[in-house]
């Protein structure tokens, strides 16, 4: 175990290595960042003094060093347009993206799991049906959408509650569900499969003969063995929650990462932008490595391997 | 105590309709072991399957019959009932594979127990208590230390000695055993059916040994109810029916097997192949493989006679010599 930890860990730094690598190859291909920030009548000699001070006139591989150590320490340079540390500009909004990437995820879940575990157990009836014509709008209808019609009708029409911003637990009703509108689907049809999977096997047959009620077979039995892909989701989606919901988090108002960091690309604030996707890539690692590890949990054959 | 009367369980596919059961009728005492002998598909699991009320779904039901256990008729009881009351409580089952029969994530303590607690003999606690007690009776070694482990943790025999213990958790009073030592290595089988012997003497169960191997079959059982297509085509005492086998697809089972120490020029199969499930042959399901098939095995199924001396064959054959 501590074998595949440590193994998990060295393929997660090689992963933000080459995110590293991407952002400076990126930022040295987006054109001279000299002429952007010198007027256009400047002096040959203001470029190269201009260049020198910068270090920009320095090997590729030295200046790669420099970022390399920069972003060890989280410096991304300044933003230009709030004139603040970019990483530490996207980390104090990270709470706020957690805290609705939580709450989308919780919704999805919650409703996943009880439509994928129903729908496997009354296969062909009527909520299953239900539920995978459900599925197919969940994957069908992007969240933004979902995102406007649940302003429209939910907050302006209906006034029940508010539209944007963050706050009270009440503003984070509708962004939540517009985030774990997607999700949801996927979840439900992947837990019906595994689910399945698991309630034609041996075991589960072998559960009734000994009299078991078929409540505790499904939800306490078969449930568990039917997780693992569930796990798996879960995580992609939270880390991609966590890397900044751009989308919803612009039709929400919603203060976090990924509206910051969309606001940042149309003001062509580079900094903060390598800085969004470098938070991103770190999140991705992590959770990720985290997901691993939670199948330990759940399956003992992973827990020895 | 067992009392089976014309059990037929049918398969509803698209196709058309499996008879997988087609009118079987039998009885078995407390203590009694009987052997259901056939080839694959010939309707043993199913039979299995029927008594425990679970027949595959959706496609599986029992269509007709009666199934008595100690005067209680079972077709037709509630499926809550049938949980609580019968399955696993009256009547369990050891399913064929031990590799996949137990639950992969939880501890094998936790699956024995499980019986234990659903039939409300024991709480919590005390339950995992008589589950390391079962699984001592089973011979697992250390039992108490490896109530805790996990089924990937055992192997296929300490396995099928958990499928065993749970099986039998409940002191069952029918125990059926689908072919539970063919995915075992041969010394790990005849441990293991020294296993069933000596549970049955413990608890007095009967049992009904669902095989498709010969040898098994006649090392451990008293009577042999041979199957073929659905129904039972001959049953009779174990000696009496290797002796002297009276249908011709017992002779022909018989004949297929080779036996330690007799010169034989050569084993005898039977001619041509199990028959589709879905267009059984009319009459006697046999006579396209029957090197004795007369005209009325063409037209009509035989039915069950009883011999003097007290086996029981569907042969038209011996309808003919005992008429």
């Amino acid at each position: 175990m501590t074998r595949y930890i440590t193994n998990r860990a060295l393929q997660g730094l090689i992963a933000i290595f080459g995110a590293l690598l991407i952002v400076f190859v990126a930022q040295r291909l987006s054109g001279d960042p000299v002429a952007l920030m010198l007027p256009m009548d400047a002096s040959e000699a203001e470029f190269t003094a201009m260049r020198e001070a910068l270090g920009l006139d320095r090997p590729l591989l030295v200046q790669f060093a420099i970022f390399l150590g920069n972003a060890l320490t989280g410096d991304f340079g300044q933003s230009y347009q709030w004139n603040a540390p970019a990483m530490q500009l996207l980390l104090d909004r990270l709470p706020a993206t957690l805290e609705l990437a939580m709450a989308g995820l919780f919704f999805a879940v919650l409703l996943a799991v009880p439509l994928g575990v129903f729908s496997a157990v009354h296969r062909g009836g009527f909520l299953d049906r239900s539920a995978k014509v459900f599925a197919m709008l969940g994957q069908a209808i992007p969240g933004f959408w979902i995102g406007l019609l649940l302003i429209l009708f939910i907050a302006v029409e209906l006034q029940w509650l508010p539209a944007y911003g963050r706050g009270t637990p009440a503003h984070l009703v509708l962004p939540a569900i517009a985030l774990g509108w997607y999700p949801v689907a996927a979840m439900t049809r992947t837990l019906r499969s595994s689910m399945l999977d698991v309630l034609e096997s041996d075991y589960v047959r072998m559960e009734r003969a000994i009299g078991l009620p078929e409540r505790t077979i499904v939800w306490r039995y078969a449930l568990r063995n039917a997780a693992v892909p569930l796990v798996t989701m879960v995580g992609v989606y939270f880390a991609n929650m966590l890397g900044g919901a751009f989308v919803i988090e612009v039709v929400f108002a919603w203060p976090g990462v990924g509206r910051t960091v969309v606001d940042a690309v149309f003001a062509r604030d580079f900094p903060v932008v390598q800085a969004g996707v470098m938070l991103s890539a770190v999140v991705f690692v992590v959770v990720n490595l985290l997901v691993d590890l939670s199948y330990g949990f759940i399956d003992p054959r992973i827990r020895r391997g | 105590m067992l009392r089976v009367r014309d059990l037929k369980t049918y398969l509803y596919l698209k196709r058309g309709v499996v008879k997988a059961v087609d009118g079987v009728s039998f009885d078995l005492a407390s203590g009694e072991t009987l052997g259901l002998i056939g080839e694959s598909g010939s309707g043993k699991t199913m039979t299995g399957l029927s008594l425990l009320g679970l027949p595959p779904k959706p496609a599986g039901r029992i269509v007709a019959g009666s199934i008595e256990l100690d005067g209680r008729e079972l077709v037709g009881l509630d499926e809550d009932v049938l949980a609580r009351e019968v399955r696993g409580r009256q009547i369990a089952m050891i399913s064929q594979d031990p590799m996949t029969s137990l639950n992969p994530v939880f501890t094998v303590g936790n699956q024995v127990a499980a019986p234990i607690r659903a039939h409300g003999l024991a709480g919590d606690r005390s339950a995992i208590d008589l589950a390391i007690h079962e699984l001592e009776r089973v011979r697992v070694p250390s039992a108490a230390e490896r109530a805790s482990d996990y089924p990937h943790q055992f192997s296929g025999g300490m396995r099928q000695r958990v499928v065993a213990a749970m099986a039998i958790a409940c002191r069952p009073r029918l125990l059926i055993a689908d072919e539970p030592t063919s995915a075992l290595d041969v010394t790990i089988q005849v441990q293991f059916m020294d296993l069933i012997e000596k549970i049955q003497a413990d608890t007095g169960a009967g049992v009904l040994f669902i095989t498709h191997d010969l040898g098994v079959a006649a090392s451990l059982c008293h009577r042999i109810a041979v199957m073929y297509a659905g129904r039972i085509v001959e049953m009779a005492n174990v000696d009496k029916l290797y002796a002297d086998p009276q249908h011709p697809y017992t002779r022909g089972l018989l004949d297929s097997v080779p036996i330690l120490g007799r010169r034989q020029k050569r084993l005898q199969s039977i001619k041509g192949s199990p028959p589709d499930p879905l267009s059984l042959p009319g009459g006697c399901a046999f006579h396209p493989r029957c090197p004795h098939a007369m005209d009325i095995c063409r037209r009509e199924a035989p039915p069950m006679v009883s011999m003097p001396d007290g086996g029981q064959v569907a042969c038209w054959l011996k309808v003919d010599s005992t008429a």
